[in-house]
């Protein structure tokens, strides 16, 4: 069986829960080879972790010398181990830098990119059948690479990661990385500070506000607690200054898929639609009745948020005991 | 200064978006406009203009049907200085390789540009990869989802909002630039801005101005093939009550916990 290369999603060998997504995956199409670019003294933890999810091989790439670059050396990195291990597909997390690896490993490899992923299946006569959600989630395409080595990037939730034992056998590997790919240079890092809650692309559920909170995220947040969800906002909410542009769902902002989205104070515009349509059940609380939220809902209430979330908060409390 | 900023016309995202027979995005029969996400970059661009003077040039980059004329006049009326179309009737159905080859060989035409500046991502494959593809081909450094763009002669400095960091990302001129929707407001296109953008010179270039062979690029030459769409169903009308003294929040959390959320 071919191998196929995972791209592994950490920070400082902290590994995220879509890399064992992507190992499940991975698992359907071949024999999954986690490839860690990441500092060497965490490369025993993360080997740990990940053989509990079927790698059979890890790749470990120590990244001392490239750390300080973005994209361009891991491009570099993967390509020759592509060139190497000859592997059937590529599967890389669909965060930013993820989708900016793939994109420049596509050119290098001369192989077709698929972004966004929210499932792929093997098809052992053809390669790969990847699922992508398109234009604000109206659509939803299937679709393969047609040339060269598969690589795809996938998103959170795409799908349910399973325990299974793989061999973990450690190869190190050291790239040559070019001058040329050490030109954009990361001069400082700021680590996202931690809220404590569900990570917004992968939370089961998540609560949202918009314009409508007038700025006080205090019910949201509330709410969010009492169900054990991520808070996210409206590109109105991030614009006003109320919450940080890594909160927002939508076009520009955060996809989430979650289990149970709750809108509150938001209208529901088509890109904020676009970041959250295909949540499996959609309730919203809005003042206004017209709002096109209501279009989505599977239940919706036609009130203030600052006094409806406070009474639901306090009713789920109750009913939690 | 050079700066060259790509600008894609894309299907109205408030129309009803579809896609051909071919499993084509359908840029024809629906409305069109420039990407509200190119507009960012044709801001900062202009702004890039406006602090190192007037010697610098900007140039609209659009490549699309007959059509996506209008996303380069759109960039010449908010204040760009000439405009490239590149119009070929095998263009139509490329993926994102070929589209970032014919962006990377006009660029290699308009000439040695310091700054190719691009949007996030269009919103209409909303794959946000071309900018990271044009560096690799152009071989020039990527400074890419800046949200902050600073310069200081050819020294570029940027903020991006990273996944799981926010970083500063620093780079030396030429380089290719993306910027997010967080870089600031694009302008309106003032009514002088509308006027003078006619007697700007706009040139219409075709697959072999630009030295790229038909064959390598289309849906035919595509790495990737879209094999099947399917509308999604509209989701079916949900229960909706107002809340009158105080009797939305029970119903909410009756329906939550009827759907086991709580």
């Amino acid at each position: 069986m071919s191998e196929v290369l995972v791209l592994i999603d950490h920070v400082e060998g902290a590994v995220r829960k879509p890399t064992y997504e992507l190992l499940t995956i991975a698992k359907r199409l071949g024999e999954p080879s986690a490839v860690y670019i990441g500092p060497a003294d965490q490369a025993a933890d993360v080997t740990e972790k990940v053989k509990k999810y079927g790698a059979e091989k890890v790749y470990v790439v120590d990244d001392s010398q490239i750390k300080g670059y973005l994209v361009a050396p891991k491009a570099e990195a993967l390509k020759q181990l592509a060139e190497k291990a000859s592997p059937a597909a590529i599967l890389i997390p669909s965060t930013s830098e993820g989708k900016e690896v793939g994109a420049r490993l596509s050119i290098k490899l001369e192989s077709g990119l698929i972004t966004d992923a929210v499932d792929v299946q093997a098809d052992d006569s053809k390669g790969p059948v990847a699922t992508q959600s398109v234009f604000a989630g109206n659509y939803t395409l299937t679709g393969r690479v047609t040339h060269g080595t598969p690589i795809i990037t996938v998103k959170p939730n795409a799908a349910t990661p399973e325990e299974s034992a793989g061999a973990g056998t450690v190869e190190e590997f050291s790239p040559e990385v070019s001058d040329a790919a050490k030109t954009a240079q990361i001069v400082a890092s700021q680590p996202r500070k931690a809220t404590g809650r569900p990570e917004l692309t992968e939370a089961a559920i998540v609560v949202s506000g918009g314009r409508g909170t007038g700025g006080n995220f205090e019910p949201i947040e509330n709410l969010a607690d009492a169900l054990g969800a991520a808070v996210g906002a409206s590109r109105a909410a991030v614009d006003s200054g109320w919450m940080p542009h890594s909160f927002q769902v939508g076009q520009t902002g955060k996809t989430v898929s979650p289990q149970l989205y709750v809108a509150n104070g938001i209208s529901g515009a088509i890109q904020h639609r676009a970041g959250m349509q295909t949540s499996k059940t959609i309730v919203a609380v809005n003042k206004d009745e017209e709002a096109p939220i209501f279009e989505l809902v599977d239940f919706g209430v036609v009130g203030d948020l600052h006094t409806v979330l406070p009474a639901v908060t306090e009713e789920i409390n109750k009913r939690k005991g | 200064m050079n700066i060259v900023v790509c600008v894609k016309y894309v299907p109205d995202a408030t129309a009803d978006r579809q896609f051909e027979s071919d499993n084509t995005v359908d840029r024809v029969g629906v409305d069109g406009l420039l990407s509200e996400l190119d507009e960012y970059a044709v801001e900062q661009a202009l702004q890039l203009k406006e602090k190192a003077g007037d010697d610098t040039e900007v140039t609209a980059l659009c490549i699309g049907p007959e059509k996506a004329v209008d996303a380069v006049r759109k960039a010449l009326q908010m204040g760009a200085d000439k405009g490239v179309h590149v119009s070929d009737e095998a263009i139509a159905g490329s993926d994102y390789a070929a589209t970032s080859l014919v962006l990377a060989k006009a660029v290699e035409k308009i000439g040695s540009p310091d700054v190719v500046m691009c949007g996030m991502a269009s919103t209409d494959a909303s794959g946000g990869v071309v900018p990271a593809m044009l560096a690799e081909r152009l071989g020039l450094p990527q400074v890419t989802l800046a949200s902050v763009v600073e310069t200081q002669g050819d020294q570029v400095r940027i903020k991006r909002d990273g996944d799981t960091a926010t970083e500063v990302i620093g780079g030396t001129l030429p380089l290719v630039l993306s910027v997010t929707d967080q870089s600031g407001e694009a302008r309106y296109p003032s009514f002088k801005g509308i006027m003078a953008a006619k007697k700007k010179p706009l040139e219409t270039w075709s697959l072999s101005d630009i030295g790229v062979d038909a064959s390598e690029v289309g849906l035919d030459a595509a790495w990737t093939a879209v094999e099947d769409t399917t509308a999604r169903p509209p989701r079916t009308a949900g229960e909706i009550v107002k809340d009158e003294d105080g009797s939305g929040a029970p119903a909410l959390a009756e329906f939550l916990a009827t759907k086991k959320f709580i």
